[in-house]
């Protein structure tokens, strides 16, 4: 069964450095950002989860919100497992595919077509499960021959286009987003946006984190506000989406 | 499970799972050779010429400078020079195995030892590309080889295993404190010297014994004097796997304690 808990996860970054000698009798709460905080070892930390805990199973439709610095895009990297807590626990049951960085693993020198490889391989797929994928990314691209020119050649909305098609081409049981993806002109981002919500649809649980309140009611059943780390609120919407927005930036 | 024993498997499974992940660090590394020349008529040829080049500029001017015999010398040098060029890299390259990896290690869930496994393969692939000039050289001038050159592949081989061990905790010593890759880096010329490279540990004289100490020259030699035909001492085999003990037991400690770390120091 797909879920995801949390129990009381911190998650602190610590800053090394010039900083932390004027910050050193400060603490501060500001508009934006995490809470500024010191850790056991009197170091200045940046505290951007606070003691989070909950509890999303499958069918969750989880929309992330809060202002710039709550710790949104921290959560999803949390859950992603790039970031193990400093304190606390969360146990993730299915397999994650994340849309955070989807030009991660792609190289300006490589072509198109061996960006496909490449990026798959850091998603974590075996040579042998790209290969049959390949074509039909390289078609979906619509790069045409350009998929056997070096990346650094591509302009960045038809590099953009790549980096969907192969990041959009895997399905799992966690769908984590960081804002809404959308890529290329109009007549590709519609596309595009059908191939995203497909993807969407398929998951068993998703995590989207917007700033756009319109989009998360569109696709959330539950939505969770941020404030400097904590939950501020955690609420269920009864709307399900009948249609989705068809293009946000 | 204690929390110490806790995190002692997690260690170990973080180290087990990156080497199965070979499908990864094979293709970073490679990719960060091809990446290196491409565009570039010759390649990665470009590596053996420019060692060649050097061996062939130092060979005979340090064989004249030490007057000896450059029937012996010159083939003593190249495989010195090749296997230096290895481990000294090792070394160098092993404090920014999770610095460089910044972007995977704060986008991703890898295991850490896939960034230290890249390194060590790419500096592989370097040696692959030098050990031409070993074969041209050693060809030319035929040493009385023995049995140990069977040896040689196993020997390549530990110190790449101690690249692992060496790219775990210099690259977690470095992630945190900044200062570490440079102080490596001005060690390591010293150590260019100070280790029997271009000079033979017999020109010490009665002090030969304090070669012996040098950790580099312990892993140097068990390549070196099979290449070379010349017998391998045990004590030599036996310093080199204590050694990979030693270092593999401090780094699996450290690793453990500190491994959840390494995403936040980055």
């Amino acid at each position: 069964m797909t879920s995801i808990v949390a129990e009381n996860i911190v998650v602190e970054f610590p800053i090394y450095g010039g900083k932390s000698r004027s910050l050193k009798h400060t603490f501060m709460r500001a508009a934006t950002g995490g809470l500024l905080a010191r850790d056991a070892a009197e170091r200045v930390v940046v505290r951007a989860l606070n003691g989070l805990s909950f509890h999303f199973v499958e069918g969750d439709r989880i929309g992330i919100v809060g202002h710039n610095g709550s710790g949104k895009t921290t959560l999803l990297r949390v859950i992603a497992g790039a970031y193990e807590p400093v304190s606390g626990t969360i146990s993730v049951v299915g397999k994650v595919a994340t849309m955070l960085a989807i030009t991660l693993g792609m190289e300006p020198e490589a072509t198109g077509y061996e960006n496909i490889f490449l990026r798959a391989t850091v998603m974590g797929f075996k040579s042998s499960q790209i290969a049959p994928l390949a074509d039909e990314i390289a078609e979906f691209s619509e790069l045409g021959d350009y998929i056997h020119m070096p990346l650094r050649t591509y302009s960045s909305g038809m590099a953009m286009r790549l980096a969907f098609a192969v990041s959009t081409s895997v399905s799992a049981d966690i769908l984590l987003m960081d804002e809404w993806l959308s890529a290329g002109d109009a007549a590709f981002s519609a596309k595009a946006q059908v191939r995203l919500n497909s993807l969407v649809d398929r998951a068993k649980l998703l995590v989207l984190a917007s700033h756009d309140e319109k989009l998360i009611q569109k696709n959330c059943n539950k939505i969770m506000r941020l404030d400097h780390g904590d939950v501020a609120s955690f609420e269920t919407v009864s709307a399900q989406p009948a249609d989705r927005l068809p293009f946000v930036g | 499970m204690s929390p110490f024993r806790q995190r002692l498997y997690l260690g170990l499974k973080d180290i087990k799972d990156g080497i199965c992940s070979a499908n990864i660090w094979a293709m970073l590394g490679w990719l960060e050779i091809k990446q290196r020349y491409r565009r570039s008529t010759l390649g990665p040829i470009w590596l053996t010429i420019s060692t060649g080049v050097l061996i062939l500029g130092m060979g005979p001017l340090y064989g004249r400078l030490f007057s000896q015999d450059l029937s012996n010398y010159f083939p003593y040098l190249a495989v010195s020079i090749v296997l230096w060029s290895f481990i000294s890299g090792l070394i160098t390259e092993s404090c920014n195995s999770y610095i460089a990896a910044e972007g995977f290690i704060k986008e991703l869930k890898l295991p850490y030892t896939v960034h230290v496994l890249r390194v060590v393969w790419r500096l592989l692939i370097m040696l692959a590309h030098n050990l031409v000039i070993v074969v041209l050289v050693l060809g030319y001038f035929r040493p009385p080889w023995g049995w140990e050159l069977l040896l040689v592949p196993f020997a390549v081989l530990l110190i790449a295993v101690n690249g692992l061990w060496l790219g775990t905790l210099m690259g977690l010593l470095s992630a945190r404190f900044r200062d570490i890759p440079q102080i490596v880096t001005s060690v390591v010329q010293i150590a260019f010297f100070l280790t029997p490279i271009f000079w033979k540990p017999s020109m010490l004289g009665k002090y030969q014994w304090t070669a012996d100490l040098n950790p580099l020259f312990i892993f140097l030699e068990i390549v070196r004097a099979p290449l070379l035909g010349e017998p391998v001492r045990g004590y030599l085999w036996m310093a080199a796997f204590v050694v990979t003990v030693i270092g593999f037991s401090i780094t699996l400690l450290l690793f453990s304690r500190f491994r959840a770390r390494i995403a936040y120091w980055v």
